[in-house]
């Protein structure tokens, strides 16, 4: 299945490649383990109470 | 279309918020899955959330000591923003599908967009920039670093994650202060105003839908248009919740893909799909 008209690749491809290299990028410096840390704990601040 | 989405949208807000535990003990999720983000608004101090929210995540490592860029996230909206653009606002964000359901209440007169409509809807920007970014760096609090958004604005958090907690939390209950109704203030507003005008959040303050915006032209969900098979009725501009125009239609970035102008058109030369399928 083609999901583009000419040769040259779309956009959104490159979109997609960056997005990923970014993520392994992020997740090598830790970035998902702090996003977990904040997100395990109640919140405070998004609740109106922090 | 209308009926698929909103099954979409309540399915997907079920399962993301499935933690049912949560709602009846007043606590939150603390496994595994909250290493990942769901797409959506969705606050992960909602008792019922098994993932992070976006822009709580994102904020949190810009809260962090130092300054370090925070690829986890920017990876993230590039990955889900080239592959849908707004497509997760109109059909996976949980509180854009609050506000579709209040629109529905047959009260008032409806109406699209709020007067001002075309320096309003710049107002998503300045909340991305002012209180995402530069807030959660250094602004507020004293130079102390906090999630701006969340704090002061996000009536997703009051309402999926404060509203649900405190009711089942004795002791969070107890700290009520006035940073709560303030917040409390702020939704009831955006509530009461989306009976009347169509997602009033999502078209002018949420930075989510400002970050997704910048896709739309480019992703690969889109709605198509054949122009050539357009007899220009207006039709789909008419049926549009936002009022988008058929040129404007899918690479604006205040289309949500909601579908509404595809299920109108009377001679189907508008589509919701993959990028140049043919």
């Amino acid at each position: 299945m083609r999901f583009w008209k000419n040769d040259a690749p779309p956009l959104w491809l490159f979109g997609v490649l960056a997005g990923i290299l970014c993520m392994v990028i992020g997740l090598a410096q830790g970035d998902f383990t702090a996003i977990w840390q904040k997100a395990v704990m109640i919140c405070l601040e998004c609740i109106g109470i922090g | 279309m209308k009926n698929l989405r909103l099954t979409v949208q309540i399915i997907y807000t079920i399962l993301t918020n499935g933690y049912l535990y949560g709602f009846l003990s007043g606590k939150i999720y603390q496994g595994r899955l909250k290493y990942a983000c769901v797409p959506g608004l969705n606050c992960y101090s909602c008792p019922g959330a098994l993932a992070s929210c976006p822009m709580g995540a994102l904020q949190a490592l810009l809260n962090q000591n130092g300054f370090h860029i925070p690829f986890g996230m920017l990876g993230f909206f590039f990955l889900f923003g080239s592959l849908l653009g707004r497509t997760v606002c109109g059909w996976l964000c949980p509180f854009g599908l609050v506000q579709d359901l209040l629109h529905r209440i047959p009260l008032f007169r409806k109406k699209k967009r709020l007067p001002f409509h075309r320096i309003l809807k710049n107002g998503k920007y300045a909340v991305l920039v002012l209180l995402v970014c530069i807030g959660s760096l250094f602004l507020f609090g004293g130079f102390a670093k906090v999630p701006a958004f969340c704090k002061y604005l996000c009536p997703s958090g009051t309402l999926l994650g404060a509203l649900p907690l405190l009711s089942a939390n004795g002791l969070l209950r107890s700290q009520i202060g006035g940073l709560f109704f303030w917040k409390l203030g702020i939704l009831l507003l955006i509530l009461l105003l989306s009976i009347k005008v169509y997602r009033p959040f999502c078209q002018y303050l949420c930075p989510l839908g400002a970050v997704y915006g910048w896709f739309n032209r480019f992703s690969l969900v889109q709605i198509h248009w054949e122009e050539e098979a357009c007899i220009s009725c207006s039709a789909c501009q008419k049926a549009c919740p936002v009022d988008l125009s058929v040129r404007e239609i899918s690479r604006s970035p205040e289309c949500i893909r909601c579908g509404s102008c595809v299920a109108a058109c009377p001679v189907k030369c508008l589509h919701l799909s993959v990028k140049n399928p043919s």
